[in-house]
C-alpha cells in the first residue's frame, strides 16, 4: 500500500454532471418491475449486503449485542436466509460487537474520524481510527472534512483520507462524502474522485444524520466515478449508499442501477453495501410475503 | 346555452388522500334506466396493502387521543354530513332509492354518528372493571382498541350500513379499512369527503370501492389487520373469511342487523373491537382494613 502512494496532483479532472440527464436516467431504473423468483433472489441479495447500523448517542453495549444477534438471526422462523454483511457501530461499541459476533463471518464496521461532523483535530481523528482498529474493527467508515472541501481545500481532504488509509492498512476503508452537505452533483463527483484516488476501498454517500441522504441521483453520480476509475485503471472500488433507503423497492432499484452501470461483478457484498437500520425488516417482510402470499405485519418481526 | 354535464370521478380514500386505484381499473355504475352515472374505481390487492399501511400508521395517535376529543371529532362528522344532506339524498335516489327512504336513511345516519360520538367517553367506564381477587393485588381490567379493523360494508344499503359499521369501530380508538358496497358505492366516497373535512386524522378511515370477492380474502389474510367486521354476507363468504383470518387470530365479527332500526346500535358494537387488558397491581394489605386503594 505504502509503496505506491498516490498524489493529489494525479486526481483526474472531474467531468461536470448534467443533472437533468441524471434524473432522466435514474427515473428509468425506477420503472423496472421485478417480480417472482427474481424478486426473491434480489431481496435475498439485499439482505446479504446490509450493514446493520446503530449510530446513536443513546447506544449501549446491550443495544449493540442485541443488534449483533439480529445480524446473525434475521428471521429464524424461515430457514435459508442469509445473514447481513456487517454491523456498523461507533468506535466505543466495537469491542462489544466483537465479543457478540465472536468468529462469525459478519464484519464489524466502525465509523471514525469524529463521525458524523468530522470537526476534530487531525490527531484526534487518527487516534479515533486506531482505537477502532485496536478494538477489533474489520472496516473503517470515515467522514471527510466537508467544511474544508467546500472551502476549496481539496488537497487537505485528500491528505486526510490518505493518512487514515495508511492507519487502516489491510482493513477496508469506506469514505463518507456526506452528499447532503455537498450541495451539487458536480461536487459529489469531485469528492468521489478525490476519495478514490486517496485510497478509498469504498465510497459511501452519507452519515444518515443529514437529509437528503442516499438519493438515487447522488448514488448514480458516485457509481459513474467508480466506473470511470475502473475503465482507467482496472481497479474496483466499492459503493455504499447509506441513509434513507428503508424500503425493499428502493433497494432493488439501487441494485438494478449498480448492475447496469458497474456490472454483475459489483453485485456482491464485497463491493456493494447498504447502510441501513430499518431496511432489513422491510426486506424480510417482503420476502415472507413472497413465501406465504400474505401481507405481513411488523408485529411478527424483531424490533430494530 | 346548454352546459355540458360534468360527471364526478369517484376516487378511493387512503391515508387522507384521494388517489385512483393503483391498478388503474374502473367499473361503470348505471342507474335503473341503464344510463351511466359514474365511473368507480375497481380497487386491487395493492390498494388494500396501501390502505392497511395508512391505517396502521394512524393507530397510535388516534387511540391515544383523549376519549372526549374523539367524541368531538365524531360529532363534527355528523355536523358536516348534515350540511351535505342534499347531495347524499341525490346519490341514494340516483342509485334507485325512493326520495322518502333516502331522506330517512340520511337522517338515521346522522343520528347514528351522534349516537356513537356520545359513546366515545363512556364505553370505557362500562366495559372496564375492578375485579375481586384473593391476594394483595389491585386487579383491574381496561378496554383497549383492537387495532386495525377491516370492514366489509353491508352491500344492500348505500350509507347507513357503512356508517353503522364504521362508527363503533373508530369510536373505540381503532382505525379502519372499509370496502364499500359494490352495487351502491357512491355515498361511500362522498362520505370520505365528509370525513376529510371533519378533523378526522388521515388514515383513521380508509375507503376502497370494487369487488368484495376480490379484496376481502387479501384483507382477511393480511397479518397487520387485527379484526374483520362483516354484515349480512352469505355463509360461504363468512366461512372463507374465518379461515383466512386464522393465521394471526383475527377477530371476525358478523352482525346481521337491519341497520335502519334503532336496535342496530349499542355498546356491543363497540366492545366487539376492544381487548380487555387486566393488570395485577401489588398493594399493601393493612391488617383487617378495607382495601387500600
Amino acid at each position: 500500500m505504502t509503496a505506491q502512494k498516490n498524489q493529489f496532483s494525479e486526481v483526474p479532472f472531474s467531468p461536470t454532471i448534467d443533472k437533468v440527464g441524471v434524473e432522466e436516467r435514474v427515473s428509468r431504473f425506477q420503472t423496472r418491475s421485478i417480480k417472482g423468483p427474481s424478486k426473491m433472489q434480489g431481496l435475498s441479495m439485499v439482505l446479504s449486503m446490509i450493514d446493520l447500523t446503530t449510530l446513536e448517542g443513546k447506544d449501549t453495549p446491550n443495544k449493540v449485542r442485541q443488534m449483533c444477534y439480529k445480524a446473525q438471526h434475521l428471521h429464524d422462523v424461515y430457514e435459508g436466509l442469509p445473514t447481513v454483511a456487517a454491523v456498523c457501530v461507533y468506535p466505543s461499541m466495537v469491542s462489544f460487537a466483537r465479543e457478540a459476533l465472536k468468529d462469525s463471518t459478519i464484519k464489524i464496521a466502525s465509523v471514525s474520524t469524529a463521525f458524523p461532523s468530522g470537526q476534530a483535530p487531525f490527531e484526534v481523528k487518527k487516534m479515533d481510527t486506531q482505537f477502532a482498529i485496536d478494538a477489533g474493527a474489520d472496516e473503517i467508515d470515515m467522514v471527510i472534512s466537508r467544511g474544508k472541501f467546500l472551502a476549496g481545500e481539496h488537497e487537505f481532504v485528500f491528505d486526510e483520507i490518505a493518512a487514515i488509509k495508511e492507519i487502516c492498512g489491510s482493513k477496508r476503508l469506506k469514505v463518507i462524502l456526506e452528499t447532503g452537505e455537498l450541495a451539487t452533483l458536480d461536487q459529489v463527483r469531485r469528492a468521489s474522485d478525490i476519495a478514490i484516488h486517496a485510497g478509498a476501498d469504498f465510497i459511501k454517500t452519507s452519515t444518515g444524520k443529514i437529509q437528503p441522504a442516499a438519493t438515487m441521483q447522488v448514488t448514480y453520480a458516485m457509481l459513474m466515478a467508480i466506473r470511470d476509475h475502473f475503465d482507467r485503471t482496472g481497479k474496483m472500488v466499492g459503493m455504499k449508499p447509506a441513509g434513507g433507503i428503508s424500503t425493499s423497492k428502493l433497494a432493488l432499484h439501487n441494485l438494478v442501477m449498480v448492475n447496469e452501470i458497474l456490472g454483475e461483478a459489483w453485485l456482491t457484498n464485497e463491493w456493494f453495501r447498504f447502510g441501513a437500520s430499518s431496511l432489513a425488516n422491510d426486506v424480510l417482510m417482503q420476502y415472507m410475503k413472497q413465501v406465504t402470499g400474505k401481507y405481513q405485519s411488523a408485529d411478527y418481526f424483531t424490533i430494530d | 346555452m346548454t352546459q355540458l354535464n360534468v360527471l364526478k370521478t369517484y376516487k378511493i380514500y387512503i391515508g387522507g388522500q384521494f388517489p385512483r386505484t393503483e391498478s388503474g381499473r374502473y367499473y361503470t355504475l348505471k342507474d335503473i334506466k341503464g344510463n351511466p352515472i359514474a365511473n368507480v374505481c375497481q380497487s386491487s390487492k395493492k390498494d388494500i396493502r396501501n390502505a392497511v399501511q395508512a391505517a396502521r400508521k394512524a393507530v397510535g395517535s388516534w387511540s391515544e387521543r383523549s376519549a372526549f376529543n374523539r367524541g368531538q371529532i365524531l360529532y363534527r362528522i355528523a355536523e358536516m354530513l348534515e350540511g351535505r344532506k342534499a347531495q347524499f339524498i341525490e346519490e341514494l335516489t340516483q342509485q334507485g332509492q325512493s326520495m322518502e327512504s333516502a331522506k330517512h336513511e340520511i337522517e338515521k345516519s346522522i343520528d347514528r354518528i351522534v349516537y356513537y360520538a356520545g359513546w366515545c367517553d363512556k364505553y370505557q367506564q362500562i366495559l372496564s372493571s375492578v375485579n375481586p381477587v384473593n391476594s394483595s393485588h389491585f386487579n383491574f381490567s381496561v378496554a383497549e382498541p383492537t387495532g386495525v379493523v377491516g370492514i366489509l360494508a353491508e352491500s344492500s344499503t348505500g350509507l347507513i350500513g357503512l356508517i353503522s359499521q364504521m362508527m363503533p369501530v373508530i369510536a373505540g380508538g381503532n382505525t379502519a379499512v372499509l370496502i364499500a358496497s359494490e352495487v351502491l358505492p357512491l355515498c361511500s366516497i362522498s362520505f370520505a369527503e365528509v370525513l376529510e373535512t371533519s378533523d378526522l386524522p388521515s388514515g383513521v378511515v380508509n375507503i376502497l370501492t370494487g369487488s368484495a370477492e376480490e379484496m376481502l380474502p387479501t384483507l382477511a389474510e393480511h397479518m397487520d389487520v387485527n379484526a374483520i367486521f362483516l354484515s349480512n354476507v352469505d355463509k360461504e363468504m363468512e366461512k372463507s373469511t374465518q379461515l383466512s383470518a386464522i393465521d394471526n387470530l383475527k377477530r371476525v365479527s358478523v352482525k346481521n342487523d337491519d341497520w335502519t332500526q334503532d336496535t342496530a346500535q349499542g355498546i356491543s358494537f363497540i366492545s366487539s373491537f376492544q381487548e380487555l387488558k387486566t393488570t395485577w397491581h401489588p398493594i399493601e394489605q393493612i391488617g383487617g382494613a378495607m382495601s387500600s386503594y
